[in-house]
C-alpha cells in the first residue's frame, strides 16, 4: 500500500500540492483526472522521487522513502511511465527492455513484450530508441519498459498525450489489460473517459487538492453537476 | 610479439589481426609480419617508411589488416600507407594504432593514410587508437586521412578513439569525384587532461557526390575537444554534418563548423550539440532501477556504439 501524508508542493509562490493525503490500495486500478495545471503530474513525479516535496512524507508498504532517491524506489517496485518519453543516441529498443527486465532476455522475448503494447516487434526491437520513431511508438516503448519490470505500482502519466486517435484506442486494451490482470497497483494521469470507464477508483484533483475519491458515476455526476457561478451568471443575463 | 603485444593488437583491430586475407603489423616502426593474396598485396615502402597496399579491380570481400603498436618510450613513428583500390573492388580494412607507454618519455604514432579508389571502389575503413601504460610519459596519436575518390566509388570510415590517447590531432581530407558518397563517423572520448582536435575538409567536386560527417564526443575531466569541419560543394552536391558532443566535469568542447556553397545546386547542412547528459535520460534509466554512475554509463556507452 501507497500512503502520501501531508504532501505540499510550491514553486514560484503557487502551491501546486496543497497539503495531500492518499492512500492507494494494492492491486486496484486508479485514475487521476482534474483540469490542465490541477498537480497530478506533479504528484506523480513525487511519487517516483523525480520531484522531492516540501513536507508531508511517501509511505510505501510500512516503510518511508520519501527521502529515498528515483532507483532506490525503483528497486522498490514503483514504475513511471513518462509523459514526453525520453529519447537516447545509440540505445536500442532491445537495450531499453534488457535494462528494464534486468536480464539478458532473448530478443523473442523483448517482441513478446513489445507485442503486448500493440508493436509489432521485429521491426523495433534493433531500432534505436531516437527521434525517428514517432510519438505513439515512443509511447509504446515507453508504456513496455514499465510493464516489462511487473512493479508493485506503476504510475503512468498521461498515456495518451502526443499519441493519435488510432493509436490510443489500442492504448487502452493494453490498460485494460493490465487492470484485469490484477497484479500491482496502477495509477494512471488522465483526461480520457475510455481510461476513466476502466479505473475502480478514480482520484479527482483541483488547484493542488484531491477533490473527491470514488466511483465513476460519482466522479462523473460531481464533474458535471452545474455549478453555483454558473446560475449567478444565468441570472446577470 | 609477446602476450601485452597481441593483446594490445587485438585491441586495435577488434580480433587476431591474421586472420585477415592480407595483413602487415608493425611494431616500434619496424613491419614484424606480414601476409599478402593474389588480389591484395602489400609493398614495403624505403627505409620503413610504410607500405603501398594494392587492390585489384574486381577483387571482392577483400579483408585487410595493417595495425601499429608502439611499446617503446621516447620513441616518434611517423609512417606512410598508401592504398590503391582498383575498379569495382569491395573490401574492408582496418587500422590503427595502441601505445603502450611505461616510461617517462613520450611515444608517438602519426600515421598517413592516403586512399586512391577507382571507378566503382567500394572500401569500409575501421581506424581505432587507444593508449594504455602506466608511465607519465604521452601517448600521441596524429593519424592522417587522404581519400580521392573517383566516380561512382563509396567509402565509409568508422574511426574510434576511446581510451588513453593524451594527445591527437586528427586531419582528414577528402575529394569526392561525381555520384561518389563518403560516409565518416568518428568516436572520441577523452579524460583527465587530454585533448584532441579533429579537423575535416571535404570538396565535393563531382555532380551528385554526398558526404555524411558524424562526430560524437564525450568529453570527461578537465579535456579538451576540438571539431573543425571544411566542407564545400563546388557543383550540385549533397552534404550532412552532425557534431553531438557530451561534456563533464570540467570538459570543454569547441565546434567549429564551416559548410561553402559555390553552386546553386549545393545543399549543405551542418549540426551541432553541445551539452551535458540530459536529466531527463538519467532519470529514465533510474526509474528503471540503475544507479546515476550506472545510467551515465549507459548513456555515454550507447552514444559512442
Amino acid at each position: 500500500m501507497l500512503e502520501l501524508k501531508d504532501i505540499c508542493f510550491e514553486r514560484d509562490d503557487k502551491k501546486i500540492l496543497n497539503h495531500i493525503d492518499l492512500k492507494l490500495d494494492t492491486k486496484k486500478f486508479y485514475v487521476i483526472t482534474g483540469p490542465n495545471g490541477s498537480g497530478k503530474s506533479t504528484l506523480a513525479k513525487i511519487i517516483m522521487g523525480i520531484e522531492k516535496p516540501d513536507s508531508g512524507k511517501i509511505i510505501l508498504n510500512g516503510e518511508d522513502i520519501t527521502e529515498k532517491t528515483i532507483d532506490e524506489r525503483a528497486k522498490l517496485g514503483i514504475g513511471f511511465a513518462f509523459q514526453q518519453p525520453v529519447t537516447f543516441k545509440g540505445i536500442t529498443v532491445y537495450d531499453l527492455l534488457k535494462l528494464a527486465t534486468k536480464k539478458e532476455i532473448s530478443k523473442q522475448e523483448a517482441c513478446d513484450i513489445l507485442s503486448k503494447v500493440g508493436l509489432c516487434a521485429l521491426e523495433y526491437v534493433d531500432r534505436e530508441v531516437n527521434k525517428s520513431l514517432s510519438g505513439g511508438e515512443l509511447k509504446r516503448i515507453e508504456i513496455a519498459t514499465v510493464m516489462a519490470r511487473s512493479p508493485y505500482l506503476a504510475i503512468f502519466d498521461e498515456p495518451e498525450a502526443g499519441i493519435d486517435l488510432w493509436s490510443f484506442q489500442n492504448l487502452t486494451e493494453v490498460f485494460r489489460e493490465i487492470q484485469s490482470s490484477k497484479e500491482g497497483t496502477t495509477l494512471v494521469i488522465s483526461h480520457q473517459e475510455r481510461i476513466l470507464n476502466i479505473a475502480d477508483e478514480i482520484i479527482l484533483m483541483n488547484s493542488g487538492k484531491i477533490q473527491k475519491i470514488g466511483q465513476k458515476e460519482e466522479i462523473f455526476d460531481h464533474i458535471l453537476k452545474p455549478k453555483k457561478c454558473c446560475k449567478e451568471v444565468a441570472s446577470c443575463e | 610479439m609477446n602476450k601485452d603485444d597481441k593483446e594490445l593488437l587485438e585491441e586495435v583491430v577488434g580480433e587476431n589481426p591474421t586472420k585477415a586475407d592480407s595483413y602487415n603489423i608493425r611494431k616500434n616502426g619496424k613491419g614484424i609480419e606480414r601476409k599478402v593474396s593474389p588480389y591484395m598485396d602489400i609493398v614495403p615502402k624505403e627505409n620503413n617508411s610504410g607500405i603501398d597496399i594494392y587492390v585489384k579491380e574486381d577483387t571482392l570481400f577483400g579483408t585487410i589488416n595493417i595495425p601499429v603498436i608502439i611499446t617503446e618510450s621516447g620513441l616518434t613513428d611517423i609512417v606512410y600507407n598508401d592504398f590503391h583500390i582498383g575498379k569495382n573492388a569491395n573490401v574492408i580494412i582496418v587500422a590503427g594504432c595502441g601505445i603502450h607507454n611505461d616510461g617517462h618519455q613520450d611515444a608517438r604514432h602519426d600515421g598517413i593514410h592516403r586512399f586512391y579508389l577507382e571507378e566503382g571502389a567500394k572500401v569500409k575503413y575501421i581506424e581505432r587508437h587507444c593508449g594504455v601504460g602506466v608511465g607519465d610519459g604521452k601517448k600521441v596519436l596524429n593519424p592522417v586521412t587522404e581519400i580521392y575518390m573517383k566516380e561512382a566509388s563509396y567509402m565509409v570510415m568508422d574511426t574510434t578513439q576511446i581510451k588513453g590517447v593524451d594527445d591527437t590531432i586528427r586531419t582528414t581530407k577528402a575529394k569526392l569525384e561525381s555520384n561518389t558518397t563518403l560516409v565518416i563517423t568518428e568516436k572520441i572520448l577523452t579524460s583527465k587532461n587530454q585533448q584532441a582536435k579533429t579537423e575535416f575538409e571535404v570538396e565535393l567536386n563531382g555532380e551528385n557526390a554526398s558526404t555524411h560527417v558524424t562526430s560524437r564526443s564525450v568529453a570527461t575531466d578537465d579535456s579538451y575537444q576540438e571539431f573543425i569541419s571544411n566542407i564545400t560543394g563546388n557543383t550540385k552536391c549533397y552534404a550532412h554534418v552532425e557534431c553531438d558532443a557530451i561534456i563533464k566535469g570540467n570538459g570543454k568542447v569547441k565546434a567549429v563548423p564551416e559548410i561553402y556553397a559555390k553552386n546553386i545546386d549545393a545543399n549543405l547542412i551542418h549540426e551541432a550539440a553541445i551539452g551535458k547528459i540530459a536529466g531527463e535520460q538519467l532519470m529514465k534509466l533510474m526509474s528503471l532501477g540503475l544507479s546515476e554512475k550506472e545510467a551515465e554509463d549507459i548513456i555515454i556507452n550507447g552514444f559512442l556504439k
